[in-house]
């Protein structure tokens, strides 16, 4: 039997939304309030799925000691507390929340061996959230 | 095609423990929920069917029905009981939210008629859900 499993997380960084190969007034008119030079921050929910066949000897898709302890080296202890802008990840990309969702789903589809990773949702506040399947189609 | 979720909540302990395994394995690989004495959590379970709305009821499925099948199938069966010990299913299988979730799935499955059910999500807290839409 096939199951799908969904994990939260939380963590908080910084950010500040701007093309450094496009003119300011091309960035303050994109990006707004996004755009402030000193940046802002956010408190990110991060919801991880994966799925798999349930495995009868233990009744799971993957253990949750697996997950959690990947999770927490390879993604919560890099972008938690961070400045984004300030990370390799974002040297060349604009850390909108829509890229952030695309490198975390690509951290894991490399390094996360215990489960198929179906997707990642970013929330970056209550009202708005990303999701990326790495291409797949979004199952309602 | 129209999907309708209904939401219920309901409260019951468990623990994790194959006796297949060492007791050493058991702690190893299920942590603080082998304690035998069990732990509890307060269960929120969606339910999402699809179909063609009614063109007479303007209804995917009468909640009331629906209401009435989840309370008959899954509440009064789980809601406040220690599921390895009093749900059959988990006897001799161990009650992972995955678990749960196939089991609630093959509940309700056989007793929809107007409706199809398309998934079971069952939240073990906010922070971790699992979701079966019946595949094998």
């Amino acid at each position: 039997m096939k199951a799908h499993l969904t994990r939260r997380y939380r963590f908080s960084a910084s950010h500040r939304l701007h093309s450094s190969e496009m003119p300011d007034a091309w960035n303050r008119e994109t990006y707004g309030k996004c755009n402030n030079p000193h940046g802002h921050g956010h408190n990110y929910h991060l919801e991880v799925t994966v799925s798999g066949p349930v495995d009868p000897q233990t009744g799971m898709v993957c253990n949750l000691f697996d997950l959690d302890g990947f999770v927490a080296s390879e993604i919560l202890d890099r972008f938690g507390h961070q400045n984004l802008n300030t990370l390799p990840e974002f040297a060349d990309e604009v850390p909108t929340t829509e890229n952030l969702c695309v490198t975390i789903y690509d951290i894991l589809q490399r390094g996360f061996r215990h489960a198929h990773l179906e997707k990642v949702r970013m929330e970056e506040t209550m009202m708005n959230s990303f999701e990326y399947a790495g291409g797949a189609e979004l199952r309602s | 095609m129209v999907y309708l979720t209904r939401k219920a909540e309901f409260a019951a302990s468990h623990y994790y423990h194959n006796p297949e395994f060492s007791p050493e394995q058991n702690r190893a690989i299920f942590g603080k929920c082998n304690n035998p004495n069990g732990h509890g959590h307060n269960y929120t379970l969606e339910v999402t069917v699809k179909g063609q709305v009614d063109p007479q009821s303007g209804f995917v499925v009468d909640l009331k029905q629906l209401k009435e099948i989840m309370n008959r199938e899954v509440l009064d069966a789980m809601d406040h009981r220690f599921l390895n010990k009093e749900v059959p299913e988990f006897l001799h299988q161990i009650p992972t939210t995955e678990n749960l979730a196939i089991a609630i799935w093959q509940r309700l499955s056989p007793k929809l008629q107007a409706a199809q059910l398309h998934r079971v999500r069952v939240y073990e807290t906010p922070d971790l859900f699992v979701d079966f839409y019946g595949e094998a």
